[in-house]
């Protein structure tokens, strides 16, 4: 009599059966991960082990066998190389410049977002557009900015008398924004400002958003002005946050090669490589895959270093 | 010290009215109570006098001197939040001396009047504290010390008790007082608990939908209030509302008086009351009951809560039916449309 009660007790449909299993965290977590967990083995580990192994083989795109173990010769063939300084610098620089840069703006944009006024909306929207932009569209505007005849800044400053036979810079009637070292690389910095600040506005807006409202009123009734509130109420509370705008703003634009492949190819020269866009010419263009995938693989414990720490002190600042 | 005028004051947001139009003046020096429940503009009220919303109409001063428009670090009002909002990132100490900091105070000053806020509020053993490491009192007195650390003119207090427990709330009550005689700073303290009011304040401001019902001392709230709002609020349980023919009769509870115990007094009103069912609250009893016979309105039959102020079980038992009377000295009139308070002697002639 037991066994049957316990029978019928039990789902006999097919539904009701999986309905019974989805209920049990191990099977129902299993089955939500399981779609992340592939993607990130299918396209960030496979790739990235190919990477390593590439890096201490002698693969070439026309013999793309991984079969000799070259151990470190890559790596120091690189580094002899007169361009992998200045990429290193340009990689380094470009990504400080433009955290940097990043850091101030957003917080600065986040102050005006999070006051009422009107248009609020539309300024919203505006901060927004340069990262809905198709990257296609944004690299036209760009190119067209820039260009060494045609740029309308140029138009502007000669019509200002800045630029032209007269203006303090130059004789020329063009500035030549992407054709000298100094304007070349803070044209990139520029355009990369342009497209990441969206992105750190909104981490650090939220950040913003989720500090009381009392506090600051409490620190305003303190006797506190906009500058003592700001760096000894706001920041403070929002340094976490800006910690993993840091983060994701720097690994965005160390790892980003369009800006570069679109504004200048490295040129004048090697005067703005960059490591990303280096790699890129050596291994696809020249078909070295084990010299690409060592300057690739270059600034990899660097970063992995920086991130644990950085998402351990946003981890430590945000419990407290 | 200072003395708080508010003239006509008003705040809407959009259609919303907060504060529709508040007279006020306090004391120099004293406790004044904004009461009212939820809803009622007191909140609104008190950040209008901080800054930290600018009236839609109406006119602020302090000792005279018109606030509008002054920017809250500007008006030397401190304030304590309900939430006592201490900064998260700082020790205890630097919260308490951000006020002193932020107002460019010499630094030995400032030790001193550290030294002096940490003695009267017993706090010292905190100063290394973060604010995350700190109880609910504890909080408390934190926020209460960085507020008084730089004798401010006005204190604005929101719902101080609200995020206490029951337990250390009379005790904190208490403190609030003593501190208050010590260091006479005119306050005024929000609150939609009566309890907190009645016990506290030297004066009470009851407010609902953003308009000032009566300001008064807690007795003349309670033996005298101004209007039906004031009566059916103030006390617990309030005041039974009774409808006569030509006014609103209110009655405390505590006066209800079995006819035969009546001492020799004029009689305002007799009712016969059939008691529902009794509640024992230690000190007292509560006794609740229908009216059955008594009112002009025969078919209305309202409910009215007594009091027996005695420990020991009533001789009045539940399902019995008792004559009450209540005597012209107890009783308070309104007028029927407007709810507001009528003189005796108008009662009488009509």
């Amino acid at each position: 009599m037991k066994e049957g009660t316990v029978a019928h007790d039990r789902p006999t449909g097919l539904m009701a059966r999986m309905a019974l299993a989805l209920e049990r965290p191990r099977v129902l977590g299993t089955l939500m991960l399981a779609p992340a967990v592939l993607y990130v083995v299918a396209f960030v580990a496979v790739p990235f082990f190919i990477a390593i192994a590439l890096s201490v083989s002698d693969a070439t795109v026309g013999n793309p066998q991984i079969d000799t173990f070259v151990g470190l010769d890559n790596f120091i063939s690189v580094i002899s190389q007169d361009a992998f300084g200045i990429a290193l610098r340009n990689s380094l620089l470009i990504t400080t410049l433009t955290v940097l840069i990043l850091l101030v703006l957003a917080t600065t944009a986040v102050e005006l977002l999070a006051r009422e006024f009107r248009g609020k909306r539309l300024v919203q929207v505006l901060f927004m557009i340069p990262w809905a932009m198709p990257v296609a569209l944004s690299a036209i505007t760009w190119l067209w900015l820039l260009d060494s005849q045609y740029s309308p800044i140029d138009w502007v400053l000669v019509q200002l008398g800045l630029l032209g036979p007269d203006g303090p810079f130059g004789p020329s009637r063009n500035m030549f924004y992407l054709g000298r070292e100094w304007l070349a690389i803070g044209s990139v910095v520029f355009v990369d400002v342009w497209r990441t600040l969206p992105l750190a506005t909104i981490i650090v807006l939220a950040g913003r958003l989720s500090i009381p409202r009392e506090r600051i009123e409490q620190a305003q009734l303190d006797g506190a002005g906009f500058f003592r509130v700001l760096f000894r109420i706001i920041i403070p509370a929002l340094a976490p946050v800006l910690t993993v705008a840091i983060l994701f703003t720097a690994l965005l634009v160390i790892g980003e090669m369009s800006t570069i492949a679109l504004l200048t190819r490295g040129g004048p020269g090697h005067a703005t490589q960059i490591l990303p866009y280096w790699a890129y010419l050596k291994g696809i263009n020249s078909g070295d895959l084990a010299q690409g995938a060592a300057i690739a693989l270059f600034l990899f414990p660097v970063l992995l270093a920086a991130a644990i720490v950085a998402l351990r002190f946003a981890y430590r600042a945000g419990r407290d | 010290m200072a003395i708080l005028t508010t003239h006509a004051l008003k705040k809407h947001y959009g259609r919303i009215i907060a504060v529709d139009g508040v007279d006020m003046e306090t004391v120099d020096g004293e406790l004044l109570a904004v009461l009212g429940p939820s809803g009622s503009g007191k909140t609104t009220l008190m950040r209008l006098v901080a800054g930290l919303e600018e009236p839609s109409s109406g006119k602020l001063y302090i000792d005279g001197h018109p606030i509008m428009g002054v920017p809250p670090r500007k008006r030397n009002i401190a304030m304590v939040f309900q939430s006592y909002a201490l900064y998260p990132n700082m020790t205890v100490r630097d919260n308490i001396l951000f006020p002193l900091r932020a107002r460019k105070i010499a630094s030995d000053e400032q030790k001193r009047q550290l030294e002096w806020v940490t003695e009267i509020l017993e706090i010292a053993d905190l100063l290394d504290r973060r604010p995350t490491r700190l109880s609910g009192g504890q909080s408390q007195r934190v926020a209460l010390a960085r507020a008084m650390v730089r004798t401010p003119d006005l204190f604005l207090f929101d719902e101080p008790l609200s995020s206490l427990d029951a337990q250390i709330r009379s005790q904190a009550r208490g403190e609030l007082r003593e501190l208050h005689d010590r260091t006479r700073i005119t306050t005024l303290y929000v609150t939609h608990d009566q309890t907190e009011a009645l016990g506290l304040a030297d004066r009470i401001m009851v407010m609902e939908k953003g308009i000032v019902h009566q300001i008064g001392t807690p007795q003349q709230l309670y033996y005298d209030p101004a209007d039906t709002f004031v009566a059916g609020f103030i006390g617990d349980p309030p005041m039974n509302l009774l409808q006569l023919e030509n006014a609103i009769i209110g009655v405390r509870p505590e006066h209800f008086h079995l006819a035969s115990e009546a001492p020799g007094k004029e009689i305002a009103l007799e009712l016969e009351i059939e008691v529902e069912h009794l509640e024992f609250l230690g000190a007292e009893w509560l006794i609740y009951g229908v009216v059955r016979r008594g009112l002009p309105q025969q078919h209305q039959q309202p409910r009215v809560i007594g009091r027996l102020r005695q420990a020991a079980m009533p001789t009045i038992g539940t399902r019995e039916t008792h004559h009450f009377v209540v005597t012209k000295e107890d009783a308070c009139f309104f007028d029927s449309n407007t709810g507001s308070r009528l003189s005796e002697a108008k009662v009488a002639i009509a």
